[in-house]
């Protein structure tokens, strides 16, 4: 019992450090993890970006060659979106979800735990295709009749890489729909959950009914290619265009599921920085429930040009347009929130108000393309990457850098610089348009997607150029965020639980970062935007709803990323098993390696610890 | 450590109360347990009589569905309180794998 208090009071040396954050399954920790893991992933998809304008940088350029040019292209946007920004919100989730409900902890801190691992070795798996074989090179979409023919072990990469990796994606949607839907603090009811829990529980849904599509599709693409199965060979009487259904059928959802939490994280920002309650909150949460329900009944407008008829168009077509409609809630929703507010413009503000227009590009330009004749026009087409970087950009993006600076006080304790965050956020926000904004006139003069590189005198030129430059504004602003971090790590001043002063939900409630067990006692909650309430009566802090007593905590453990590390090593086992003598024993050992870890949290009892109340006392009274 | 386990002891009434409860719940669980043991026999018995497949399989889907639907409400609880949301989950999964598969069979395989 002793190490409990101690772990909290005492320096470590690296090795303990280390072992520390290996076994943590503290959610605060994992968010960490998930956000070191997702900002690593996301700098390495960005020097992709940089190496990809850099080739269009003019025309006839040979600064990369047309087979590193494809690998980059789907490494780029496989990274992004399955390693950067799904990571970069899980870690925000992980932090702050359970404190905005005033829960000690995730409903399964072990599953927590795996399912950061499993990302962390899927994506290390993925990437290492760069250094083992080649990389993937059939786009991030991965259609089957290309993906197939595809020599060499790319593809392989890709689907075990993003089996490993979904995976685990599935385990921490699963854990925060239970940790939503059974621990939240007395008095919480589902009307009075902060947007970025509600936006947290629909997006968990959209996991749970949307990776397992994935997951069966990218076992049909691992079947086809390393175990002779012709689920997609139409020679065989497979069929091809399956794939695309299924990947659709994840894909749409997909990018809800990104979506939502952003627009999660703006409603906080709005109405914290506007001074003002969320205007139409229960409009808002019956818009995302919608947004997450039509999300489901979309996924063919990816494939209009496929030739699915017109009616599976038409239907297909309204189906999409209809999501305009709670977007468009929403937007109005948080425009009124603004309107009449008292309002400061922070870096996490800027960002918000910059969302607001660039999104808005993005959905416009997302409502023509659901126009099913004007898409066979538009598709592949450089109109097609401008509108999914405006709405990926311009949405998720902007909302991971806004969370960044906003939550950075309550997750470490220290505040990012302003002054660099409003540095950051000129040059981003500048650049992002620079970027993508012509890239919608580069479509619809002709330019396709996914072109390695363009001949000159077709009037491309000065717009790729402009493109490119954009781009590099763009690295500028995340270099500056960096440094910024760096700076405000070394600086190291401490603040307290209320940095930007008007806090609305639980997680201002507490220190800054939170003591590992969160809450000392588990809070009342009498409303809507709860600490807000006790401000305006004078309350410092929450009120609680029960006496301090002792509490129950979960144990670190390995086992997790043991689990994940045989899982690993089988899939490299089954990636070489045909060439190599020692892939067969590698796939059944790495997989009995893991069986075996998993029998072993099977029957190992671990029951957690207790926090006595005396330790409780006595660290609460340190703080103060 | 005491962690405080809090012994409640139930009043006649409510001791009362619960047994019948209970013992309803058992009446009604046997009677359906009887009942999908006679549909599983009806299932059988198409099968064994000969009948033409257009006829059984139909019957037999309709069936298990309809056995589906008293294995969730009358053993696993789904009739009771607080299911609330369990129930919106299965109906929103079954839903949406319904229109996955209508437009598998319309736009694919017709």
């Amino acid at each position: 019992m002793t190490t409990v208090s101690n772990s909290v009071e005492q320096k470590k040396g690296f090795g303990a450090m280390l072992w520390d954050w290996l076994t943590t399954v503290d959610h605060k920790k994992i968010g960490i993890l998930y956000l070191i893991g997702g900002g690593f992933f996301f700098v390495l998809g960005g020097i992709e970006a940089m190496l990809i304008r850099f080739q269009l940088l003019i025309p006839n350029n040979d600064f990369v060659s047309a087979g590193f040019f494809n690998e980059l292209i789907t490494m780029h946007g496989t990274t992004m979106i399955f390693l950067a920004a799904m990571p970069l919100l899980f870690g925000f989730m992980n932090a702050i979800v359970p404190l905005q409900i005033g829960a000690r902890d995730v409903a399964f801190p072990f599953i927590n735990s795996l399912g950061f691992w499993m990302f962390f070795f899927g994506g290390l798996f993925l990437n290492l295709s760069w250094f083992l074989d080649a990389a993937p090179d059939a786009g991030w979409t991965s259609y089957a009749s290309l993906s197939i023919a595809s020599a060499g072990h790319g593809i392989d990469f890709y689907a075990i890489g993003l089996q490993i990796a979904g995976a685990g994606t599935l385990m921490a949607g699963i854990n925060f729909l239970v940790t939503i839907i059974n621990m939240r603090a007395p008095g919480m009811t589902y009307m009075r959950m902060p947007l970025f829990t509600w936006t947290t529980f629909v997006a968990s849904a959209l996991i749970l009914f949307a990776f397992p599509p994935l997951t069966v599709g990218i076992f049909f693409l691992t079947f086809d290619r390393m175990f002779g199965a012709n689920f997609f060979d139409h020679t065989m009487g497979g069929n091809t265009i399956i794939w695309e259904h299924i990947f659709w059928i994840f894909g749409h959802p997909e990018v809800y599921i990104l979506i939502l939490p952003a627009f999660g994280i703006f409603s906080e920002v709005f109405s914290v920085f506007a001074r003002k309650r969320l205007f139409g909150y229960s409009a808002m949460v019956f818009a995302t429930v919608l947004i997450g329900f039509l999300g489901f009944m979309v996924w063919a407008h990816h494939m209009f040009t496929v030739g699915l008829g017109p009616t599976a168009n038409a239907i297909f077509a309204v189906a999409t347009m209809a999501i305009a409609v709670p977007t468009g809630v929403k937007i109005f929703n948080w425009l009124l929130t603004i309107w009449g507010g008292s309002i400061k413009i922070t870096t996490p503000m800027l960002y918000a108000l910059g969302f607001i227009p660039s999104f808005v590009m993005g959905g416009v330009t997302g409502v023509q393309q659901g126009a099913a004749p004007l898409d066979y026009q538009l598709h592949d087409s450089y109109f097609i990457v401008a509108h999914f970087h405006y709405v990926i950009v311009g949405g998720v993006v902007l909302a991971i850098l806004a969370a960044t600076h906003y939550w950075w006080p309550k997750m470490f304790g220290t505040m990012l610089s302003e002054k660099l965050g409003k540095i950051t956020f000129w040059f981003f926000f500048i650049g992002f348009h620079m970027t993508f904004f012509l890239q919608h006139f580069l479509g619809l003069m002709g330019m396709p997607r996914r072109v390695w590189t363009y001949m000159d005198g077709q009037g491309w030129n000065l717009f790729n150029l402009i493109s490119t430059i954009g781009a590099v504004l763009m690295a500028i602003g995340v270099i500056v965020l960096i440094i910024n971090v760096i700076i405000t790590t070394a600086k190291n001043e401490r603040v307290g639980n209320d940095p930007w002063e008007d806090g609305r939900t639980l997680e201002w409630a507490i220190p800054s970062p939170p003591p590992f067990y969160n809450f000392a006692q588990t809070p009342l909650v009498r409303g809507l935007d709860s600490y807000w309430i006790e401000k305006q009566e004078g309350h410092n802090g929450y009120t609680a709803a029960e006496p301090v007593t002792d509490i129950h905590m979960p144990n670190g453990s390995i086992i997790p990323f043991f689990m994940t590390l045989g899982l690993f090593i089988a899939g490299f086992g089954a990636m070489y098993r045909l060439e190599h003598d020692w892939g067969l024993p590698v796939l059944i050992f790495g997989l009995a390696f893991t069986f075996l870890t998993m029998g072993i949290r099977s029957i190992k009892d671990d029951l957690g610890y207790y926090v006595t109340k005396d330790q409780i006392r006595r660290m609460e009274r340190g703080r103060d | 450590m005491a962690h405080d386990i809090e012994i409640i002891e139930k009043t006649p009434a409510e001791f009362e109360y619960k047994k019948r409860r209970s013992d309803r719940l058992m009446r009604s669980q046997l009677m359906m347990f009887a009942l999908m043991i006679f549909m599983t026999l009806i299932s059988f018995a198409a099968v064994q009589a000969g009948f033409s497949a257009y006829f059984v399989i139909p019957v037999v889907l309709l069936l298990a569905a309809v056995q589906v639907g008293l294995q969730l409400y009358y053993f696993m609880h789904m009739s009771e309180k607080g299911h609330g949301l369990v129930a919106f989950f299965m109906y929103g999964g079954v839903l949406l794998a319904f229109l996955t598969v209508l437009a598998f069979v319309t736009i694919i395989w017709w």
